[in-house]
């Protein structure tokens, strides 16, 4: 047993956190920096920080990841880092030549307080930041929030930077699509496109974070929301924003600095999500919803109807990022299952609130957020009552093994399996892309572990 | 990429092996804005001390630190499984304003009674470094009300390098050394430091030295115990693998308990044989040289054939290297060099320059040696070497498969053992597959390079 240590009895912690299911706030930021063009995310704290982000990423995307780090010494933590992010700049700029330095901060340099606003200027001030390229930045203290955090305040300082109103529309939606795989911001584009709707959609890690194979190595993606497309943002229609942690900061400060209406969204996993991003979609552009998206619709519903009989009742314990959690338990109580136990370490009464509704009929559901909500929780729970099926990142791989639970991965990060940064979890194909692996995880669970007589051909 | 320049600043970390006049100026920090490949002193800590599996490891920092290291490689113990869990006070802000120190008293306490380990570990991170929490005396607290030991690792990030990282690991363990019963460890008996169990390791180095009637006191830190720390200084020779991260332990026993140490390698024919002469000719023991001579040529003999087979097809293939610590860059040259592979590039992450010099020694003059390299100088050398094969760690894997290159993991994510004889046998096989696979024929820049291998 790999988790032997953990045991059933639960006891109130008041301080620990055991097995996390959160990390912090910069691997996000570098995530999200890593959705605009040509962008080089940079690191203000020590050299670890960078190397075990850049490590996590590339582990979860198998595509190189490029960031660079202020390589704080004793001296900077002394004296602040401001030596250190100038000649940073100016190296980056000679070296790696990105259009866009997006720097963000660690615990460390957050805590000796460096002001890399002022840092900022200064680098422009002494010619360190050469024509048409830009630094942006983000405050990202490792001891606030989590790594979900990170991500959404780095969205928000692109659209601080960029984002401009002029006085002529450009008849475009917004969408931000959230902490999601490259293969669904490629999926919420086709939608948008079947749908005939003109859209910006920032961030955008595809055609970066899954590239093709070349045989030569580039340091930045042909994809990534431009800089022009970032500006642009400002004259949109509206904005649709995909997710309360990691997206509506952005559209929030987007809607106080340029005006743009929001339009508060889930990100769309499962079919009432989808349902509500499409009509969202066809509303604020005004067009009719297509047909291909149509048929798409009917063809989930059609493969759910075949196989509810796999769905009822089967207990659940999900974990992860709230922005995916709420709408995937909405998703497994639309398919009759219970979804039992749910956890998420980024903390946030909202998570609370809409679990509350979200789980209103499944009354032995248990949730929790922030401080203690973590894997070691969830195992207790399961270990004094089981459940049929473990929804989550590759941490939970011990508990699945350790209970013999099928595990299903989803999240951030999935270190150990491929697939979901090429087969999109979004919109109705990405739902059908859940159900196959619902169904093959309970089904293959099944056939492995069924008495001899009982085992069946046909499902 | 093509017009890729060295920048000047990280030109004097760069040479030729044929050079002569040239000093390495490594051991320096990473330029500011490099895409350096290097980590922190925290993680110089934490990598040495996680195996030690009976052990409570608490990170005292925000959830980052702990997150990332949690299981951070596959080191394998025989006993207790404590190093799967991850183990943290995650300060928030109001802890950084108002210190976090009541908290880790609180954590320890917690995980203390529902753990009940041998030792435990408090890691102290940048944050700790900073708001100053004296977890020294928090430490000595519980100490005192737990009665088992509590140790400070001061692991600041920003402190240094990942090699200062080791420095504080093993001033670490300097604290549990000396304090355990050593009367009943014979005579010819060593200590093992500097191999972490990954893919169980250690165990097929500790089993030939058996084999050799050597008595082994101490695993450190690989399937380490607390009880066998304690006591290793019972020992008479410490068998230090790995330059970097036990040198300062070594050291340490040297001058406090007359132990000497000498510096070896599992890697490669010619490096695990050497290690296993060593100790035998440190004890002076003919018997023990004999059986060492046993093991050596029974295992070689068992891996010749295969060897051989691999090094048909792999003659004349170009290696590049990009690894932690020189003692494995070292041996890989070796190692290549048996499989009939040529160096084309190597470097580390935490070389001094003495390494360096004799990394020069043994390569041929145009290899490329390199300290901290960044990405884009790899991928550089690498293409315009036309290397057939990249050696690193996680963050290089990619850049060699989008070079369509292959790749060997020598590093945290090796699944087989790759150390000894048996690991000679496994590294041969992974280079061999992935040098030989079929599927750089689809990468356009090299279209019809590989020919199906005999193997």
């Amino acid at each position: 047993m790999l988790l032997r240590h953990t045991t059933k009895e639960i006891k109130e912690r008041e301080a620990l956190t055991i097995n996390p299911a959160k990390t912090c706030q910069p691997v996000g930021a570098m995530y999200a920096a890593l959705g605009f063009h040509s962008c080089m995310p940079h690191s203000h704290g020590s050299q670890g920080c960078c190397a075990y982000h850049r490590s996590m990423l590339t582990r979860h995307y198998k595509e190189p990841v490029m960031a660079t780090t202020s390589s704080f010494t004793e001296g900077s933590a002394v004296f602040g880092g401001q030596a250190n992010l100038l000649s940073a700049v100016e190296n980056i700029f000679t070296l790696y030549k990105p259009d866009i330095i997006a720097i963000h901060t660690t615990c460390l340099s957050e805590t000796i307080g460096d002001d890399v606003t002022q840092i900022s200027a200064k680098a422009t001030d002494e010619g360190k930041v050469p024509a048409g390229k830009h630094i942006v930045h983000a405050n990202t203290p490792s001891y606030i929030g989590s790594h979900v955090t990170g991500f959404a305040n780095m969205v928000k300082g692109f659209v601080n930077y960029f984002a401009a109103k002029t006085a002529k529309g450009n008849g475009k939606i917004n969408v931000i699509p959230g902490w999601v795989e490259p293969s669904d911001m490629r999926e919420v584009k086709r939608i948008c496109k079947e749908m005939k709707v003109e859209t910006i959609i920032f961030p955008d890690t595809s055609e970066v974070m899954d590239r093709p194979q070349t045989g030569t190595f580039e340091m930045y993606g042909p994809g990534g929301t431009t800089i022009d497309e970032m500006r642009s943002s400002g004259d949109s229609k509206a904005t649709l924003s995909m997710g309360h942690f990691a997206s509506l900061p952005a559209a929030e400060a987007l809607d106080a600095k340029c005006k743009v209406k929001i339009v508060d969204l889930d990100v769309p996993i499962g079919l009432s999500a989808t349902d509500r991003f499409i009509q969202a979609l066809s509303e604020t552009a005004g067009v009719e919803v297509s047909q291909s998206i149509e048929r798409e619709r009917g063809r989930l519903v059609d493969i759910i109807t075949d196989n509810e009989q796999y769905f009822y009742n089967k207990r659940v314990a999900v974990y992860g990022d709230p922005d995916n959690l709420i709408p995937f338990c909405e998703f497994l109580v639309d398919l009759g299952m219970r979804p039992v136990y749910v956890v998420t370490g980024t903390p946030g009464k909202y998570f609370d609130e809409r679990m509350g509704k979200v789980l209103k009929d499944i009354p032995e559901a248990k949730f929790k957020q922030g401080a203690q909500a973590d894997m070691f929780l969830m195992h207790q729970w399961i270990k004094n009552e089981k459940v049929d099926l473990l929804i989550g990142n590759t941490w939970g791989k011990y508990i699945a093994r350790d209970e013999n639970i099928p595990l299903i991965r989803f999240g951030f990060p999935i270190i150990d399996r491929v697939g979901h940064s090429y087969f999109p979890s979004l919109g109705y194909m990405g739902a059908i892309r859940i159900l196959e692996k619902i169904m093959d995880a309970l089904l293959d669970a099944k056939d492995r572990d069924c008495k001899e007589e009982n085992m069946e051909l046909v499902q | 990429m093509a017009d890729f320049k060295v920048l000047t600043a990280r030109q004097g970390q760069i040479d030729d092996a044929g050079n002569n006049d040239f000093v390495m100026a490594c051991e320096r920090h990473s330029l500011a804005g490099s895409i350096s490949q290097r980590a922190c002193v925290f993680c110089g800590s934490r990598v040495v001390l996680y195996p030690i599996a009976d052990a409570l490891h608490l990170i005292h920092g925000p959830i980052g630190c702990a997150a990332y290291t949690w299981d951070i490689r596959g080191s394998l113990s025989s006993g207790e499984n404590l190093h799967r869990m991850s183990f943290c006070t995650d300060l928030q802000e109001k802890d950084v304003v108002f210190g976090g120190a009541d908290k880790l008293y609180k954590s320890l306490v917690e995980l203390i009674d529902y753990y009940k380990p041998k030792a435990a570990f408090v890691y102290s991170t940048c944050i700790v470094g900073l708001i100053g929490d004296d977890i020294e005396a928090v430490a000595r607290r519980v100490e005192k009300e737990k009665s088992i030991s509590v140790i400070p690792v001061y692991s600041e990030g920003f402190k240094g390098t990942k090699k200062d990282g080791y420095s504080a690991a093993c001033a670490a363990l300097g604290r549990l050394v000396g304090t355990g019963e050593t009367k009943n460890i014979p005579e010819m008996s060593i200590n093992i430091l500097g191999d972490f169990n990954l893919a169980g390791e250690t165990w097929i180095i500790r089993d030939y030295y058996k084999e050799m009637g050597i008595n082994v006191a101490a695993t450190i830190t690989g399937d380490g115990k607390v009880d066998e720390i304690r006591a290793c200084h019972g020992a008479s020779l410490n068998v230090v693998q790995c330059s970097g991260s036990m040198s300062s332990l070594a050291r340490m026993m040297q001058d406090k308990y007359g132990i000497p140490y000498i510096r070896v390698s599992y890697f490669g024919i010619e490096d695990m044989a050497q290690a296993l002469y060593d100790v035998a000719n440190h004890f002076n023991s003919r018997e023990a040289l004999e059986k060492a001579k046993g093991i050596v040529k029974r295992e070689s003999d068992l891996i010749m054939p295969y060897l051989r087979a691999c090094r048909r097809d792999l003659t004349g293939k170009k290696a590049a290297i990009y690894v932690g610590g020189a003692f494995k860059a070292f041996s890989l040259v070796r190692a290549l060099k048996f499989l009939g592979m040529c160096t084309i590039l190597a470097g580390c992450q935490t070389g001094n320059s003495q390494d360096y010099e004799q990394l020069k020694a043994i390569c041929d003059p145009g290899t490329v040696i390199i300290d901290d390299a960044n990405a884009l100088e790899l991928a550089k050398f690498v293409k315009e070497k036309d290397a057939d094969l990249l050696i690193g760690g996680v963050k290089e894997r990619p850049i060699a498969y989008k070079l369509g290159v292959a790749f060997c993991d020598h590093n945290h994510e090796r699944k087989e053992p790759l150390a000894g004889f048996l690991g000679m046998k496994n590294f041969a096989r992974e280079v061999y597959g992935s040098v030989m696979s079929p599927v750089w024929n689809f990468v356009p820049r090299r279209a019809g390079v590989i020919k199906r291998g005999q193997l």
